[in-house]
């Protein structure tokens, strides 16, 4: 008897081992964990852009998870995973990094390092690797014109970047004339003034200056002296660090411009740091937290509507960060989301079919309308989002706050001149 | 085009004397000890969060914060000779530029760790003042007020007071000094921290009117090398004098030109000065 009790309970703990071991490798051939890779300017000029786009990221990974991840036709639940690593805002290290990521960490899509210079060395990596790169916080044009066809830009491009002031100007002041131009020597704020130069010119105005700057320059006082007396409006800028400065002795050294648009810094809630010098001054902005996309929106406009809602996203990005969400961390949430829906529809994570999906897209999420350029000659090229323009106004209390001023159907606050001041 | 090119000028000079006593740190340093300190960059910029945090968490007037930075640069001097330059005195000049690189490479790490790359800004406005077409921010006024206040100060310390006799005699023959009693380690080591001093000092400075990152006091390190030959190394008016030459050119060359012919113009005449009189235009010392 005891013996066929030891032999029972043998049984009875093989059982229990066999079913241990067996239970996850059920669960495994139904769930798939996707690993996204991308670098991220952790350290150097552009971090304070760089973090809040990871910032966003990470909110977007938390959530689907969260959520049970995406499930696919045939079962599968895919939930995603990221490796990351500092690429010091230096482009020398992304090209290094992203082989890694993907040669070593085996990672199954990419995201884009933050800015135009850094994701452009990236983009090659992700071609010549078949990998699918979803691009944030990189507007160049001249990324999608090389050919590509794994690339996709979350971001309105370059060349509509800062037109929209030029044409706010136009509402402001019909009589204005002249516009100087003082941009960073870089990719991306290169092909946006080149853009808004023709497209100023194109409108009817002068532009007296138009001259560069090195990336990290601090004194813009040479420029500044440059500047016309009579003078409308001054544009440019480049990203957070130097725009800020110039913002600063722009308005130390008194410029009498009734117009100050400057690109990446002032829809950064920390622009406000710069105090009464940031009063004025307008930013283009890829999203705001005040922006009006929702369901019905897409409804109306005859097109998918995917993802959280705007108040959701504010609420939730508040609520995990203690910081109100930039444009930069709704362009890192939303590069997640784009894959999200891709792999969904696809019911998919193969690239091929993931990219079927993409070149056809045609969605509104809370960051506006994604739809991308599907010719050779522009293939990834954003055409369905659209640029805000906010301005840093004072509320009742005096207090330094940033509105939306153009285009007039998504305003909350009439844009008020840089010059004279109130 | 007078206005444009009489703003620029005095844009540049102020700047200029601000680059001055920047480089005052780094000539004084090689002046006695003979050692070229690569770690006067992030030492800067210790200098620009020192009156940053002193200011945001302490609600002190940044000039006045300068007097605390002062002595937080002289003890870091201190603690830099003695950790790192010391044991390596008498070694190759290779030696001591490889430690001071590796206490550079240790600050900034630190530096990025605790403060990111993030940049921050003082917010003190103080105004502009407007002379005619002229409109001078009255920070850039104020920290020329500053500059030739440790300029002088620097002075009157090296040729008036007995430690800094010890410090110009150690400077001109080490083993005579020695003769005569004077302790020459404990004089480098105070040479090295007052090298460091002036350079916090001058971090402090620029950071009520630049915005700045641990990373900022990179390219006012490379500025101060150009303005120690400028003006002779060793040579602390010298220094001024090529402060004074750098930021004047750096103020008109982007009136006439694009402003990336300025490093071009700026380190020909470095060339130029290194052909034709490389002891600088005021001579080493």
């Amino acid at each position: 008897m005891k013996r066929t009790l030891f032999f029972l309970g043998l049984i009875a703990i093989f059982g229990l081992l066999l079913g241990t071991v067996a239970q996850p490798t059920v669960a495994a051939a139904a769930e798939k964990t996707v690993l996204i890779g991308f670098t991220a300017s952790q350290t150097g000029k552009l971090n304070v852009e760089a973090i809040r786009q990871i910032n966003g990221l990470n909110l977007w990974i938390e959530q689907v998870n969260s959520t049970g991840g995406v499930k696919l036709p045939d079962g599968t639940v895919v939930k995603f995973a990221v490796k990351f690593y500092d690429d010091e805002s230096k482009k020398e290290r992304v090209q290094e990094l992203y082989t890694k990521l993907i040669s070593t960490d085996k990672a199954d899509f990419l995201i884009s390092p933050y800015s135009s210079g850094l994701a452009d060395a990236a983009a090659v990596i992700a071609q010549q690797y078949n990998r699918i790169m979803i691009t944030a916080g990189a507007a160049s044009d001249s990324t999608y014109k090389k050919g590509f066809t794994l690339v996709y830009q979350a971001y309105t491009p370059a060349s509509r970047y800062l037109t929209g002031a030029v044409d706010l100007l136009a509402k402001m002041d019909p009589k204005a004339k002249k516009v100087a131009i003082v941009h960073e020597k870089d990719k991306f704020s290169t092909d946006v003034v080149n853009a808004l130069k023709a497209y100023a010119e194109k409108k009817g105005l002068q532009v007296p200056l138009f001259e560069g700057y090195d990336s990290g320059a601090t004194d813009f006082a040479p420029f500044i002296n440059k500047i016309p007396a009579d003078v409308d409006a001054v544009m440019g800028g480049g990203h957070f660090a130097d725009t800020s400065t110039f913002a600063k002795q722009l308005f130390e050294k008194g410029v009498k411009a009734k117009m100050v648009a400057l690109l990446v810094a002032p829809p950064e809630p920390k622009f406000a740091e710069l105090g009464e010098a940031a009063y004025g001054v307008i930013g283009a902005s890829q999203w705001q937290p005040e922006a009006k996309y929702s369901q019905e929106g897409a409804k109306k406009a005859g097109i998918d509507w995917f993802g959280i809602s705007v108040a959701d996203f504010d609420k939730a990005y508040n609520a995990k960060f203690k910081e109100e969400p930039s444009y930069h961390s709704a362009g890192g949430y939303v590069a997640g989301l784009i894959l999200e829906y891709a792999i969904k529809k696809a019911g998919s994570i193969d690239t091929a079919k993931v990219k079927t999906v993409l070149d056809d897209a045609n969605l509104m999420t809370f960051y506006g309308v994604i739809k991308f350029a599907n010719t050779p000659k522009d293939h990834g090229l954003q055409l369905g989002h659209e640029m805000v323009y906010t301005q840093w106004q004072k509320d009742q209390s005096g207090k330094l706050a940033n509105q939306v001023v153009w285009p007039e159907e998504a305003a909350t606050a009439k844009a008020i001149l840089y010059f004279p001041r109130k | 085009m007078l206005d444009q090119f009489i703003s620029s000028l005095t844009d540049g000079l102020l700047l200029g004397f601000v680059y001055g006593v920047a480089a005052m740190g780094l000539t004084l340093i090689w002046g006695v000890m003979a050692v070229i300190n690569l770690a006067h960059g992030p030492v800067i910029a210790l200098g620009m969060f020192g009156t940053y945090l002193l200011f945001t968490h302490l609600g002190l007037n940044p000039y006045l914060a300068l007097a605390p930075v002062a002595v937080f640069g002289l003890v870091m001097g201190l603690v830099i000779y003695g950790v790192a330059v010391h044991r390596v005195i008498n070694a190759p000049h290779l030696s001591s530029l490889l430690a001071t690189f590796a206490v550079n490479m240790i600050l900034i790490g630190l530096g990025t760790a605790i403060f990111s790359t993030s940049p921050q800004n003082i917010d003190f406005p103080m105004g502009s003042l407007s002379i005619g077409f002229l409109t001078i921010p009255v920070t850039r006024l104020f920290a020329t007020f500053g500059a030739l206040v440790v300029t002088a100060g620097l002075y009157l310390f090296l040729y008036f007071t007995r430690p800094g006799k010890a410090i110009r005699a150690v400077a001109n023959n080490r083993q005579a000094a020695e003769l005569m009693g004077i302790p020459s380690s404990l004089v480098l080591a105070l040479s090295f921290g007052l090298g460091t001093m002036v350079a916090a000092v001058a971090g402090g400075l620029i950071s009520t009117f630049f915005p700045f990152t641990i990373l900022s006091g990179g390219p006012y390190e490379l500025k101060s090398f150009v303005i120690c030959v400028l003006g002779g190394l060793g040579n602390p008016l010298g220094a001024l004098l090529g402060g004074l030459i750098l930021g004047g050119l750096e103020g008109l060359i982007p009136t006439f030109m694009p402003v990336s012919w300025v490093p071009v113009v700026e380190f020909g005449l470095f060339v130029l000065v290194l052909l034709i009189r490389p002891s600088g235009l005021l001579g080493a010392k």
